[in-house]
């Protein structure tokens, strides 16, 4: 999709954070060619267009390791053009997008459909993640070696976990042959059964079904001893409980080839988001917006997350975007589709973080940056992502860390509305996103700026 | 049809609801301000003693030679029942009819989303047809929820998954009152799957409320993870009514003023979470030696149907301190109550 015969454009007078190099000042950047072109206190540049970022923060384009854009087959909740033009308004400039498509991309022809569509319609950069097994049926290993060089980042059979323990092990030391990484929804589903929600007071007093702290964990054990046995990489995906990450911190002491990541909303949002909504605690929301697979954990989980965050237990934030049409939210909680439409809420309510004083903005910045790059070893894929190194190419957010607004979900670009954070307030946001030197999307308030 | 719709919802609201003719009603009844009846969590004693006093004018009217009164003539009811229920459906039948209004009672499907229809297209023809009070029973907790959420009608839960059943409660509620008097203080002993029991839960709210000091007991496999108060995360007054819970019901019975027993449905055992029925019955059946352990004047109660020999032994079930019969004509009453105060609010 990217056009590298865009206009130079100079960014002028933001914060010019990079975490991952350890950048932060107050300077210009300048992009041209689609690339980065110059980062210093001061760049000249007459031909460039300028924008002017005082006040405002200048970071690596943000990258997404994980998300749904649901096409091929479910163009009603998502399709790769809409799915990027969310993640664009959300800061991000690279996603990485789950193969749990219709049919799913477990083959060549899928891969190359998804870069085909992301290429002419995407709006931003879209990186596809191939499957573990056949269909993802959990059977069979899928074909790896043609989704590899078809150019698949990683492999992850994700919206169920790889329940059988052998196929695991033989998928990691399959792709282990081309230093690729399995990626997987710990979920140990005998354990987590029928399970809707956390298991906790909150299940209890709604009567549902409650999925316990052990069925990730114990399927997060398994992982470790096979990545360990095999020596082949484990991505741990969107880890939830206090137990995963302390199993991930010892593996990782240990040497253990295990990288992990967490969504924003297993960092901001507890259970008693699924039971309370602000106005009135006595009348039960049962929101199924609220409904995710992990599902919204305990406080002392979100604690531990966090804490996994800052010390680097937990690699990257990700999205887990998961868009979901109408009717797979409006029904009963039972019903309801597991997922949260992320993209557009996902840096302000990280954010939220920084504004309490729970994460610094340096650390925030690089687990979305240079973290998740660093994680899945994307760099191989695209030399200098989520730097703002000279030659690296020209994806920019920037972010007013202040702006006040509020989520409406009808105003997403997402076709998913699914939003558990509808009507609250936020602070911060992308004003800004930049993809390869070219303006992906930029708020109304910043052009008038 | 929409016209008709109009016309009819038109005359409903004019045909003011009257007084049950004769019957001394509460003077608290104006305090109503309650549109939908979807559990106990949030309702106050005075709310309860509210029901409970309505409900003690309702079973006059229902001992009369002809029960039956004009009070709701006019107002449409509709039970909505997604499971199959033969006590509470007629209870609530039976509530309306004697209190003179229209009631239809529709089947559904087992799942909404089977039928291909949602809940809340449905609760809405309801409305749009012409119905005030929304009786409604699903599988799904919360379902209740949704429907109250998505329409303006009246909505009463008449039990939602393993959540609440609030009118099961407080009939339970009225009928320990009309044998103990004040329950407060009085020692409440509930045995049987608490996990999956919506009948506890609702209880738990309702006899919290009223001061009974609650026992809970069940094998530690059907009693809910979350509920211990170790639980909470701090959050005490969001969770439910703090218990004391016994895994062995010859302790948690001594000196019990009523016994509860559960139903205990079958495929527990099926899915692992009892060995067996026998064994099952052997540590938690109501029987006459556990009974023996209660205070002198025990009462022993069920919110049916009993598996007798199973949680309850048949002659417990049938014995002189069996409220099981009265808990049942007590719904009526009961539910009598909560239409006309519901209907007396519209």
């Amino acid at each position: 999709m990217m056009t590298t015969d865009q206009p130079p454009i100079l960014i002028r007078g933001g914060r010019v954070l990079d975490p991952g190099r350890g950048i932060d000042f107050l300077g210009d950047v300048l992009i041209e060619g689609g690339r980065i072109a110059a980062i210093d206190e001061r760049v000249e540049s007459p031909e460039a267009e300028v924008f002017d970022a005082s006040g405002l923060l200048v970071c690596p384009g943000l990258v997404d390791i994980h998300c749904h854009l649901r096409e091929p087959g479910f163009e009603y909740k998502e399709t790769i053009e809409t799915g990027t033009r969310a993640a664009a308004r959300g800061g991000f400039a690279t996603v990485c997008c789950m193969p749990n498509t219709d049919p799913p991309a477990d083959s060549r022809a899928t891969v190359e459909y998804v870069q085909r569509t992301a290429a002419a319609m995407g709006a931003v950069r879209v990186l596809p993640i191939g499957c573990v097994s056949r269909g993802r049926q959990g059977h069979e290993l899928a074909e790896m070696g043609e989704l590899a060089e078809a150019g698949v980042i990683g492999f992850s059979d994700d919206g169920s976990p790889v329940a059988d323990a052998a196929l695991m092990r033989r998928a990691l030391e399959y792709v282990s042959a081309f230093g690729l990484p399995i990626i997987n929804h710990c979920e140990e589903t005998s354990l987590s059964t029928e399970g809707v929600m956390h298991e906790g007071w909150v299940a209890v007093r709604l009567g549902l079904h409650g999925q316990p702290p052990a069925a990730e964990e114990a399927m997060v054990a398994r992982d470790i001893s096979l990545a360990e046995l095999t020596r082949s990489h484990v991505h741990i995906a969107h880890v939830s409980t206090r137990g995963s990450v302390e199993l991930i911190r010892h593996a990782k002491e240990r040497g253990a080839p295990v990288t992990a990541e967490v969504t924003p909303h297993h960092l901001t949002l507890t259970h008693e988001a699924v039971a309370f909504t602000a106005e009135g605690a006595n009348t039960l929301a049962y929101d199924t917006n609220a409904k995710v697979n992990p599902p919204l954990r305990a406080r002392d989980d979100l604690d531990a997350c966090l804490e996994g965050l800052r010390d680097g237990t937990i690699d990257a934030i990700a999205t887990d975007h998961a868009p979901h049409e109408a009717v797979s939210k409006m029904c009963e909680f039972d019903q309801a589709a597991f997922g949260i439409s992320g993209f557009e809420t996902a840096l302000a309510a990280c954010l939220s973080l920084v504004h309490e004083g729970k994460l610094d903005l340096p650390t925030l910045i690089y687990r979305m940056t240079a973290a998740p790059v660093a994680a899945l070893g994307l760099e191989r894929f695209v030399p200098g992502l989520g730097s703002l190194a000279v030659g690296a190419p020209g994806d920019v957010t920037v972010i007013d860390q202040e702006a006040l607004w509020v989520v409406e979900p009808e105003a997403f670009a997402s076709k998913g509305k699914n939003t558990p954070l509808a009507g609250r307030t936020l602070r911060g946001r992308a004003v800004v996103t930049m993809v390869e030197g070219r303006v992906s999307f930029c708020a109304e308030a910043a052009i008038a700026s | 049809m929409s016209s008709n719709a109009v016309e009819r919802r038109g005359k409903s609201s004019a045909a003011a609801v009257r007084e049950p003719p004769g019957e001394p009603l509460p003077s608290a009844v104006g305090a109503w301000q309650r549109r939908h009846v979807l559990d106990l969590d949030d309702f106050s004693s005075e709310e309860i003693s509210l029901v409970l006093e309505t409900a003690d004018a309702m079973k006059e009217v229902l001992a009369r030679e002809v029960p039956r009164v004009p009070t709701l003539r006019g107002t449409t009811i509709i039970t909505l029942f997604y499971e199959s229920s033969t006590r509470t459906r007629s209870s609530f039948e039976l509530a309306g009819k004697v209190l003179g209004a229209d009631v239809i009672n529709v089947s559904a499907a087992a799942s909404s989303v089977q039928k291909g229809e949602s809940i809340i297209d449905t609760t809405r023809t309801l409305q749009s047809v012409g119905a005030d009070i929304l009786v409604m029973r699903h599988k799904a907790s919360g379902a209740p929820y949704l429907a109250a959420r998505h329409a303006d009608i009246s909505v009463i839960n008449a039990g939602d998954g393993w959540h609440a059943h609030p009118t099961q409660a407080l009939l339970d509620l009225y009928t320990m009152r009309s044998r103990l008097g004040d329950v407060r203080g009085r020692k409440v002993v509930i045995v049987g799957d608490i996990t999956h029991s919506r009948v506890a839960r609702s209880n738990l709210w309702g006899l919290t409320a009223m001061g009974a000091q609650v026992v809970l007991c069940a094998p530690p496999t059907l009693f809910p993870v979350g509920l211990d108060p170790a639980d909470r995360d701090g959050c005490d007054e969001l969770a439910l009514p703090p218990v004391r819970f016994d895994t062995n019901l010859d302790r948690a019975i001594e000196g019990a003023d009523v016994v509860m027993a559960l139903r205990m449905q079958l495929e527990r055992q099926q899915s692992g979470l009892v060995p067996s029925l026998r064994e099952y019955s052997r540590l938690y059946q109501v029987n006459s030696q556990r009974m023996a352990r209660a205070a002198p004047g025990v009462f022993v109660m069920h919110p049916g149907p009993m598996n007798e020999g199973i949680e309850i032994s048949m002659e417990v079930a049938h014995g002189a301190r069996s409220l099981v019969e009265e808990q049942v004509a007590n719904g009526v009453a009961v539910r009598m109550a909560l239409l006309y105060l519901l209907a007396r609010r519209r």
